[in-house]
């Protein structure tokens, strides 16, 4: 049977991690590859970058560190953010990583689905959802531009339309949970992963380890990823793994 | 005297690299035929369409290298679209001819009530335990990423399987010859100890 996939995601600007990392056990905290190494070691099912650089300058740094990541981990590894065209992705591709995350690109262009997947295969195509809950539609909508603008796009026809396109998952994230610790957005979660037959990766609002048991669960998600709590030490992954094993999830 | 990775122009061939060398080992990454002949033993890797790469591989010629080396006892692992390319045919976006080193054929998985691709961590079984492949090693997850399955005509070049609400292929062996569903460069510790074991058995034999 196929194990639930934990994910922690590093978010990287001009090749350095940003967003609280605490790891006394580095010796440089803010080197993505060794974070990277860590994780593998801790028995991360797969990891996720995001590149937040906002210069060329910064993208060119990333592909660097795809590189070096790709030659020191064993684990899969999907990089995101800013990409917008194919030429973008056969970069990331060819430096090793497994996997293409395209969100705001996505929305804006929705065949850059298809010629990813034609080109590269639909397994390398993440299309990463930022939504949240339309009180006047009574569903959710999807933002795009790291969660600043809505759409008026809604979550659930487009990610329907995503996976048609020939996305090859799903990277939902709640902008309702995210930030919050409360736990994953289960209602979200469960209706995604309900409508499509690609893996749906839930993201947003991991504060304690009953959060993964239940978006498991409950959510009906095929993995979880998280960052704060992980590079905080908040979660260990694998007392994480330990926990949601004894609960009876397939873990690896 | 390395390990060829043959390279005809699909799917990323570095990470392959890059793990072997991480243990050791000295790799070329490579279409020049004779570099594969010469080598001690030789990855056909891939990633891809199962039409694509075969019609790559014939155009290039390295079909016919790939299956000499076969031939001559050199061992050889397929990894993912690299081990279904060693059998018969696959009925991906049609028939396709594939090597034909092994006899079996490529299916889709039928899906409908699970996901496809089969994507994720599961777990393997050795259907048996006592081949080289094995050598030291227990039961666990690796990675696998894939929507085609690979169903062999002889159970016994089958060694192990994962089961994704049917049995599926995951190893198979004869003779030298390995194939590897999954990616063994991307499954953690076991995934690098298979690569290492099939490595290992390239280095003691010429």
């Amino acid at each position: 049977m196929l194990t639930k996939r934990i994910i922690p995601c590093l978010d990287v600007k001009d090749g350095r991690v940003v967003k609280g990392v605490n790891f006394v056990n580095l010796r440089d905290a803010g080197d993505p590859v060794e974070l990277a190494a860590l994780y593998d070691r801790e028995g991360a099912d797969e990891l996720v970058f995001l590149d937040i650089s906002a210069s060329n300058e910064g993208r060119a740094t990333m592909i660097e560190v795809v590189r070096q990541t790709a030659g020191e981990i064993s684990i899969p590894f999907t990089v995101g953010g800013g990409i917008s065209h194919v030429d973008d992705m056969k970069r990331i591709l060819r430096a090793g990583a497994d996997k293409i995350g395209i969100n705001t690109a996505a929305v804006l262009n929705p065949s850059l689905i298809q010629e990813g997947a034609l080109k590269f295969g639909s397994q390398c195509i993440v299309v990463a959802v930022d939504a949240k809950f339309n009180e006047a539609w009574g569903e959710w909508e999807v933002y795009t531009h790291g969660g600043r603008k809505p759409t008026g796009i809604r979550a659930l026809a487009w990610v329907k339309e995503a996976e048609s396109r020939g996305a090859g998952e799903i990277l939902l994230t709640s902008m309702d949970a995210d930030g919050t610790k409360d736990g994953f957005d289960l209602p979200l979660t469960r209706a995604v992963s309900s409508l499509v037959h690609i893996p749906v990766i839930a993201s947003g609002g991991a504060g304690r380890q009953e959060h993964f048991y239940d978006v498991f669960t409950e959510g009906l998600a095929d993995a979880a990823l998280a960052a704060t709590i992980f590079h905080y030490k908040e979660i260990a992954v694998p007392d994480l793994k330990l926990d949601l094993k004894h609960r009876g999830v397939e873990i690896r | 005297m390395t390990i060829a990775i043959v390279d005809y122009g699909m799917g990323n061939l570095h990470s392959v690299a890059k793990a072997c060398e991480r243990l050791g080992f000295d790799t070329i990454v490579t279409n020049d035929p004779s570099i594969i002949l010469g080598a001690k033993g030789v990855i056909l890797p891939g990633v891809g369409a199962f039409g694509d790469a075969m019609q790559h591989l014939q155009e290039s010629g390295l079909a016919t290298t790939v299956k000499e080396v076969a031939q001559s006892g050199k061992p050889l692992l397929g990894i993912c679209l690299g081990m279904q390319l060693l059998f018969d045919r696959s009925e991906e976006h049609g028939i396709h001819h594939g090597l034909g080193i092994l006899p079996g054929h490529v299916v889709r998985f039928e899906g409908g009530s699970y996901k496809v691709p089969h994507m994720g961590w599961n777990h393997l079984t050795y259907t048996q335990s006592t081949s080289p492949l094995f050598e030291g090693l227990t039961e666990g997850h690796v990675y696998f990423v894939h929507s085609y399955h690979v169903l062999p005509d002889r159970k016994e070049d089958l060694l192990a399987v994962t089961d994704y609400e049917q049995p599926v292929t995951a190893i198979v062996g004869a003779g030298h010859v390995y194939g590897m569903q999954f990616h063994p460069e991307k499954s953690g510790e076991l995934g690098m100890s298979l690569l290492r074991n099939f490595l290992t058995i390239a280095e003691g034999k010429n």
